[in-house]
């Protein structure tokens, strides 16, 4: 979030939209996740013109294009360096970084570290669908172990990267998760513009072509509540209509599932989630669904003083009391006049 | 170099009180460079115009009395025009054997050595791989050799401040610096201003070193040498009266990029990594915040360019630098703000190469880069500055040049350029013509096309945050005036000719011919740092009667309109470049003239002799 966001301004969904054909693949999980980035710009009350849409290359990359606002489509990896050289340029800007488990972990993950270690502000929507799309099929860093594409026929050795512990690993304040279809995406996206400071999003996004219903585990409506974790500040660990919660096992240092009995979650040593907790968020992003349900929503959430903010300030320190006189700049340093009898100092 | 009043005069060989190029030698850890840049200094204040070499290993603190861990620095300084740091050393200041070693074959036939002994000892000399001591063995006997144990004389003179070992014997090169401005006729007054302000925290070392430099200045007034130690006095040259400065290419990109972007009344952003020979400029700029520059040390090369375009895409003035290993890492970006035709400027201090090559040395072997390095049709404009004067005209041209075409522009300097210093007179920069940029705020009459163009073919230039304007840009081909993205065959093509036609069309001066006709027998052309060089070589050989002319070429891309025919009007044409013969290429390829490649890739530059000999063998 930003300043410009105090700039109350009424919008509709329609505002955000442009006229321009959507082109990604019928059925496709950009679809809801574009309607629902639609439908949050009006609910944050931020105005188009000072809001920027900044993509690298990828599938998730064409979002700018439709997004009714300023928008740069880059080259492969380095979104986050323009929105960077962007937003030191001009802090009061929105910035929007789209990206994808290609585009951000592999070619661009130094970027996407580096803009996180910084804390620029900005808001990082990583869409996570575990393969590349526009290349047309080939794993990527977050496919599982296993996976058969072009490259690997006899299935992927390398082990997956995880983008809310790749995140959390280089300092982010913020961490949350969500997935294409749910219908509290946009609540997460309204709670990432919100905070201050790089606010890292991974969505998990359904490629229908290339690796179709690869989230289904979880995504499903069908037995959702029973593998969805969606966390809420303040609020106890539940899940399953509240009959299981998540608990410390202070012994071993981990986290474990409980049965809750009779709601009575106490009993039962459900932890009450405290978004500012940063041990607790590592061990979040780390539990690995199967054995617990998917953590979602705000995992983590404690903002420090922005970089951009920081640039501004150092430079406005640097130049108090001092003018910018270019001449006698020149002029500086070890000089002497040359005059008619020669030199002098 | 650029302030003194040229003139026809030069006789090949001088006499040492008309121009002297002396070097000093030592260990990377001798404080040379420090010494060479004092000594530059008063070379200013005698009025003598010069011109200097810095040359030091690309280790940071290579092992002490070794061959490569020897860092020297060459100055030449005269009465007359100087144009380069000179060929060979008139004197030799050698601080141990490894200095001696690497520096004495260029040393002029009866030069003078000037040997600190003290560091002669059996393990500095196999060090050196000498099997015998050369101060002793005679080996030296075709120069004039004074061995003094500067060591020994500068603890003496350091005695009475309580220093460690180690710490007197930092003060050695103070104590050269002191001999040698006496050996000059040198005024020591503002050596230790500098010394008392250098160690204002640290009085008792501010006094060493100045007991170190009046010691050495002493020795040279009282020892009773006979031979070879004598006062030699050099007349200042005739410049045009007014204020100087010394000043480095580094700095004149620096301050020129300031100045642009201020007749531009634009901010500037300036995205680096660091790398050699380039960090300077990102130095000098960290420092300049109050001239509304913000700089930011990105995570790569890639985040460098990338970044500056990002700030470009907000309104500022996006400027990024690097060397040629950094810029091949730029050069996808440099094709996006070609597509989304964004000003830019991009600096390149080349070096040796390719890959890591020779970091501290200089070439000019990233010309093809600069014009032709990058995928699909890519135009972009180059610019080569010739000094570090020359460093700041060019910048500022680079800027007018960004901002007026809307388009990334490629400033090529190099390692001699960034690290050379040269007397300069500060320019009146209200004689500067001011170029404001007009941000585009509201929707013109028609209706707002991101990619409409005017008589230039220039894009507008829309800042985000602008109400009503609202585009999106990016790295897909665009479509004529919409900017929307097409696929189409025909808007390709044309999309293709528009960009080839904008900077085919930048309007950049004629050509001019530096020194002789403007047609005649042999037209030597030379673009970037091999300026001094040429310039000398042609003016000797006219000053002996040779039909030869020089021309040296700012503009590399698109290049004068005027050239080709200029280039025709000469018999023959040599092109002396630190590469393979790559300005030659463009310049075969635009006008079909019968160009011939004089090429030296060592690292060095180029000397007068040099190039005397290829005019010599031309006119042959």
């Amino acid at each position: 979030m930003n300043e410009m966001t105090t700039i109350a301004r009424t919008t509709t969904l329609k505002d955000w939209e442009t006229d321009q054909e959507v082109r990604w693949c019928p059925g496709c999980g950009d679809y809801a996740i574009l309607k629902a980035v639609q439908r949050t710009m009006p609910e944050i009350g931020t105005a188009p013109e000072n809001t920027v849409f900044i993509s690298g290359i990828g599938c998730s990359s064409r979002f700018p294009y439709y997004m009714e606002t300023y928008g740069f489509h880059t080259i492969h990896g380095r979104a986050p360096a323009f929105a960077t050289g962007l937003k030191l340029a001009n802090p009061n800007l929105d910035v929007w970084i789209v990206t994808g488990d290609g585009d951000g972990l592999s070619i661009g993950g130094n970027h996407t570290m580096h803009l996180i270690r910084r804390n620029l502000d900005c808001q990082i929507m990583l869409f996570n669908n575990e393969i590349y799309g526009l290349t047309k099929g080939q794993y990527s860093p977050t496919s599982r172990v296993g996976t058969t594409s072009p490259s690997t026929p006899y299935g992927s050795v390398d082990r997956p990267a995880q983008p809310a512990a790749f995140a959390l690993g280089a300092g982010s304040r913020f961490v949350a998760r969500g997935f294409d279809v749910s219908k509290k995406l946009p609540e997460v996206l309204k709670a990432a513009h919100a905070h201050k400071g790089a606010a890292f999003i991974e969505i998990f996004q359904n490629c229908i072509v290339y690796n179709k219903d690869v989230f289904e585990d979880f995504a499903a409506p069908k037995g959702a509540e029973d593998r969805q974790l969606w966390l809420e500040n303040g609020e106890p660990m539940l899940y399953a209509k509240g009959t299981k919660g998540i608990a410390l096992d202070a012994e071993a240092l981990h986290l474990k599932t409980v049965d809750v009995v009779d709601g009575d979650w106490q009993a039962a040593g459900v932890i009450v989630h405290d978004v500012t907790n940063r041990s607790v968020a590592h061990m979040l992003v780390e539990m690995r669904f199967g054995e617990f349900p998917m953590a979602l929503g705000v995992l983590y959430d404690d903002p420090r003083p922005t970089f951009e903010a920081d640039v501004w300030r150092q430079n406005a320190a640097a130049r108090e009391g001092k003018t910018a006189d270019l001449q006698g700049l020149l002029k500086k340093g070890q000089t002497w006049t040359v005059t008619e009898g020669g030199p002098e100092l | 170099m650029a302030t003194a009043v040229a003139g026809e005069t030069d006789k090949r060989t001088s006499p040492l009180s008309d121009a002297v190029v002396v070097r000093f030698a030592g260990d990377s850890g001798d404080g040379m460079q420090l010494t060479g840049g004092q000594f530059t200094l008063s070379s200013a204040l005698a009025g003598n115009d010069f011109a200097t070499f810095p040359d030091f290993p690309a280790e940071i603190r290579a092992p002490q009395g070794t061959l490569f861990g020897v860092s020297a620095f060459q100055i030449n300084f005269g009465s007359s025009a100087i144009d380069t740091a000179g060929d060979a050393p008139d004197v030799l200041v050698a601080m141990n054997p490894a200095a001696l070693k690497t520096n004495v074959p260029s040393l002029k036939q009866g030069g003078l050595i000037i040997a600190d002994e003290g560091e002669f000892n059996d393990r500095n000399l196999a060090k050196a791989k000498y099997d015998a001591n050369p101060l002793d063995d005679g080996s030296l006997a075709k120069w004039q050799l004074l061995k003094l144990n500067i060591s020994q004389l500068t603890m003496d003179a350091v005695k009475p401040f309580g220093l460690g070992n180690k710490e007197a014997l930092r003060c050695k090169n103070m104590w050269t610096l002191g001999l040698a401005l006496w050996m000059f006729d040198r005024d020591r007054a503002p050596l230790v201003d500098w010394l008392n302000a250098k160690f204002a925290k640290a009085p008792d070392l501010a006094a060493a070193n100045i007991a170190a430099l009046n010691a050495g200045h002493a020795y040279g007034e009282t020892a009773e040498l006979a031979g070879p130690l004598k006062q030699h006095h050099v007349d200042p040259a005739p410049v045009a009266p007014g204020l100087y400065r010394t000043l480095t290419g580094a700095e004149g990109i620096a301050l020129g990029l300031v100045a642009g972007a201020q007749l531009a009344k634009l901010p500037m952003f300036f995205g680096g990594y660091p790398i050699t020979p380039a960090s300077a400029i990102l130095h000098h700029l960290s420092r300049l915040k109050e001239y509304d520059v913000t700089t930011f040390q990105a995570e790569d090369e890639i985040a460098a360019i990338c970044s500056a375009i990002g700030a470009s895409y907000g309104g500022s003035l996006g400027v990024t630098s690097s060397s040629g290993p950094g810029i091949a890492l730029k050069g996808e970006a440099m094709g996006l703000a070609i597509m989304t035709e964004l000003p830019l400027v991009i600096v390149n201090s080349q070096r040796g190469g390719p890959s890591t090559g020779l970091p501290t040395k200089t070439e000019q072997s990233d010309l093809y880069q600069a014009v032709y390095g990058r995928n699909g049709d890519a135009p972009m404009p180059v610019i080569s500055a010739r000094s570090p004067g020359d460093a700041f005209e060019c910048a500022i041209e680079a800027v007018r040049i960004a901002v007026q075409y809307m388009t990334p522009v490629i400033l090529l300097t190099d390692g001699y350029i960034a690290n050379a210093a040269e007397p300069w007179a500060v320019p009146d920069l209200t004689t500067y013509e001011a170029f404001p940029v007009e941000f585009l705020t509201e929707v013109p009459e028609g209706g707002f096309k991101p990619y409409s163009r005017d008589e230039k073919l220039k894009r507008p230039w829309v800042k985000p945050g602008t109400p009503g304007l609202l585009h999106r840009i990016g790295g897909i081909e665009k479509e004529i005036d919409t900017g929307h993205i097409n696929y189409e065959a025909s808007n390709h093509q044309a999309m293709t000719d528009i960009r080839k036609n904008k900077i085919d069309g930048i309007t950049v001066p004629d050509q001019i011919v530096e020194l002789g006709a403007e047609s005649g027998k042999l037209a030597v052309v030379g673009w970037g740092s091999t300026f001094g060089p040429i310039h000398q070589a042609v003016r000797r050989k006219r000053a002996e009667g040779a039909d030869v002319s020089h021309i040296h070429i700012r503009h590399i891309w698109p290049l004068p309109a005027n050239l080709g025919e200029l280039l025709k009007s000469y018999d023959k044409v040599i092109i002396p470049e630190m590469n393979t013969g790559q300005l030659k290429t463009v310049l075969r390829d635009q006008y079909l003239v019968d160009a011939k490649p004089v090429n030296k890739v060592s690292g060095q530059p180029f000397t007068i002799a040099e190039i005397e000999a290829a005019i010599e063998e031309a006119l042959a």
